[in-house]
């Protein structure tokens, strides 16, 4: 009984962990709020994204953004498009907006390639159907997932109505990086995270930052809870798309026509 | 001549025995290769998440309800006839619901963390209420099976009664479960229909009885066990208007798809029977499941067609085959096409996927095999097996009009579709 900590000093150990981490939570989220300006009603910020589409195309075979994040979460490039591993990438219009395809448009603008990754939906079939809480959505509205818990069922990429999800068929061969980001292992799905790690860390996702450094500034990140955010004015003024919004997701990604 | 006879028979039973043992191993090493080179191994794409495992369970779990189709008749509507159909009917249910979750396993990327599920439960996860249900399941099947050859051919305990009937809406739950896990997803218009779960329960309900069936015929012919003519008859008009009804629902989403035009309904559809964008590998499937059900419904609603014993069989072989193409490749592979962003790839499964659902059915027919003499032993413990058979046959001679023609007495259920 003398040996080890008591099971009061146990508890006060494990309430005083416990009271620090919130107090440490409180702490990252205050400075996240004040680095995106102010917070919402909750002080929690709800972000989202917007895709300046013509923008983003007028940029002809740019891939700043792909190739930057795929390096830094070490997405392999597996050669094989059934096993592909995808987290941002580029799709044609009529691909991605198949109910505003009319018909008339010319050859080159139903080909004209759009930025797709996950919408991190506000309705997300995803977190709803997986089966062990591996992946979920946050306070902020971020989709997050946990690769260690998944256990490579698969059910969330038969829910997601974007093909936004990326399963390891093989064991991936991420190829030599300088990112601290965690390999993954074959049988685990993947996606976009929006840098979820950047965010905490009080930073852009790496996408919307790099393509701030290409002069093109086709990507806006921001709290949609703040109505004098960049984001916000955007979306208030410009004619918005989103993918697919009869399934009722609500994605928090928005292309700006 | 009787002594060659057994020996013969002794030959081909080791025969069986070895060819499944040998299909087990290989199953096994296909897991192997799976295991140690990830799920890249099967035919399986970004595109097409789910294949041939996923869709055998479907397939497994309706064959694993439809012992609802022998305990609904004997424990709700007292039809003592259904007596040893129950035995069988519960050892098949519990043979292929494990096969089930072991479609589910070897379905994983990471089998390791199939405990996840219940450690970190997820109550708005249908795959998480669909394998409670099943485990429940399968528990409540054993213990109904395990009482009544307990019960040495006498009357059950009384409480198995009970048993039977929480098992029964039990039984009927799992598939609807396993229903609602597709037909939940808005990203999949093919399954995203309220009709889905009544069509699983309609092919349910016409694949288990044929099944049943198939295997009554030959424990009858093997003189291991007699199931007695009157429950085949009857799991036979069960097959029938069960096959009946799934023709029906199948043709009311094909009317509601097409007439209403709108595009994402009809999509898989056109890739089903015609094929889309030049891809057409389910097309031939298709034709071939619908023509097997029609064809073995003509026979099984002719009366001159049904009563020559080798055609109500091939119906009955045409029926269950039907349902094993149309649920055990096309009602899943087809929702994955077109791909959500337009894309439409073919799947076509790899030897290992072959080979692994090859082990698991080899796997399953040896349980049954060894089954059979549960089956011999509990008939020698009864002594019941001539003098039922004999009483009930009796019975039905006097129910049937005209009595039946049976060639030879002893193997009547040989003859299953008389009525």
């Amino acid at each position: 009984m003398t040996k080890g900590p008591s099971r009061r000093e146990l508890l006060a150990g494990t309430g005083a962990a416990l009271g620090a981490a919130i107090v440490a939570g409180t702490a990252a989220r205050t400075a996240l709020g004040a680095t995106t300006g102010k917070g919402g009603p909750k002080g929690i910020p709800m972000w989202g994204m917007a895709i300046d589409l013509a923008r983003c195309a007028s940029r002809e075979g740019c891939r700043a953004c792909i190739d930057a994040c795929h390096a830094t979460h070490r997405v392999p490039a597996v050669a094989d498009g059934r096993h592909e591993i995808k987290w941002v990438w580029k799709e044609s219009f009529s691909r991605v907006f198949p109910e505003q395809v009319h018909g008339w448009e010319t050859l080159a603008r139903l080909q004209t390639p759009v930025l797709v990754l996950c919408n991190h939906c506000s309705q997300s079939p995803c977190t709803q159907v997986c089966p062990t809480g591996a992946t979920w959505r946050r306070s902020d509205g971020l989709v997050a997932m946990d690769e260690h818990r998944c256990i490579g069922c698969r059910y969330c990429m038969a829910a997601c109505p974007y093909g936004s999800r990326s399963f390891n068929w093989e064991e991936p061969h991420p190829g030599p990086s300088t990112s601290t980001y965690p390999k993954r292992s074959a049988g685990v799905v993947e996606k976009c995270n929006l840098c979820v790690e950047r965010i905490d860390d009080g930073k852009l996702p790496l996408c919307v930052e790099t393509c701030g450094g290409t002069g093109a500034a086709a990507l806006t990140f921001g709290n949609l809870e703040d109505a004098s955010s960049p984001l916000r004015q955007l979306l208030s003024t410009r004619q918005v798309l989103r993918r697919r919004p009869a399934l009722g997701t609500e994605p928090r990604i928005f292309y700006l026509v | 001549m009787a002594m060659r006879e057994t020996n013969r028979h002794a030959w081909l039973a080791w025969t069986w025995k070895g060819l499944l043992v040998a299909l087990v191993v290989l199953g096994g090493l296909a897991y192997g290769v799976q295991s140690r080179s990830g799920l890249g191994v099967t035919g399986l794409s970004r595109e097409m998440p789910w294949g041939l495992y996923i869709s055998q369970f479907t397939f497994l779990v309706g064959i694993g309800a439809s012992a609802v189709t022998v305990l609904l008749p004997y424990y709700v509507h007292r039809q003592k006839v259904f007596e040893r159909a129950l035995i069988l009917g519960e050892i098949v249910a519990i043979i292929a619901l494990t096969q089930a979750l072991l479609c589910i396993t070897v379905d994983l990327g990471k089998p390791g963390r199939l405990l996840n599920i219940l450690l970190y439960p997820a109550p708005s996860s249908l795959m998480f209420w669909d394998c409670l249900t099943l485990g429940g399941y399968l528990t409540l099947s054993v213990v109904g099976l395990a009482a009544t050859l307990f019960a040495h051919g006498g009357s059950p305990a009384k409480w198995v009664r009970g048993l039977a009937l929480v098992t029964i809406p039990w039984a009927i739950g799992i598939h609807i479960v396993t229903a609602l896990l597709y037909a939940g997803l808005a990203a999949r218009p093919a399954w995203m229909t309220a009709v889905l779960a009544p069509r699983f329960l309609a092919t349910a309900f016409a694949s288990g009885p044929a099944l049943l069936i198939l295997l009554a015929g030959f424990l009858a012919r093997a003189k291991i066990f007699d199931v007695g003519r009157e429950a085949v008859d009857r799991l036979s008009i069960i097959m029938t208007y069960a096959g009946a009804a799934s023709v029906l629902l199948a043709a009311l989403e094909v009317f509601t798809a097409l007439y209403s035009g709108v595009p994402a309904a009809g999509e898989h559809l056109a890739y089903l029977f015609l094929g889309l964008d030049g891809h057409t590998g389910l097309v031939a499937w298709t034709y071939s499941s619908w023509l097997l059900l029609l064809l073995a419904l003509v026979v099984l609603l002719v009366p001159r067609l049904r009563r020559r014993q080798g055609l109500a069989y091939a119906a009955t072989v045409a029926v269950l085959v039907s349902v094993l193409i149309d649920k055990g490749l096309c009602l899943v592979t087809s929702g994955f096409v077109p791909s959500p962003l337009g894309y439409v790839r073919d799947y076509r499964p790899s030897l290992v996927e072959l080979g692994i659902v090859v082990g698991i059915y080899s796997g399953g027919a040896l349980v049954f095999t060894a089954a059979c003499r549960i089956l011999l032993v509990f008939c020698a413990k009864a002594h019941r097996y001539s003098s039922t058979s004999a009483t009930s046959d009796s019975t039905i001679h006097a129910l049937s009009s005209p009595p039946p023609t049976a060639r030879e007495p002893s193997m009547a259920t040989a003859a299953p579709m008389e009525n």
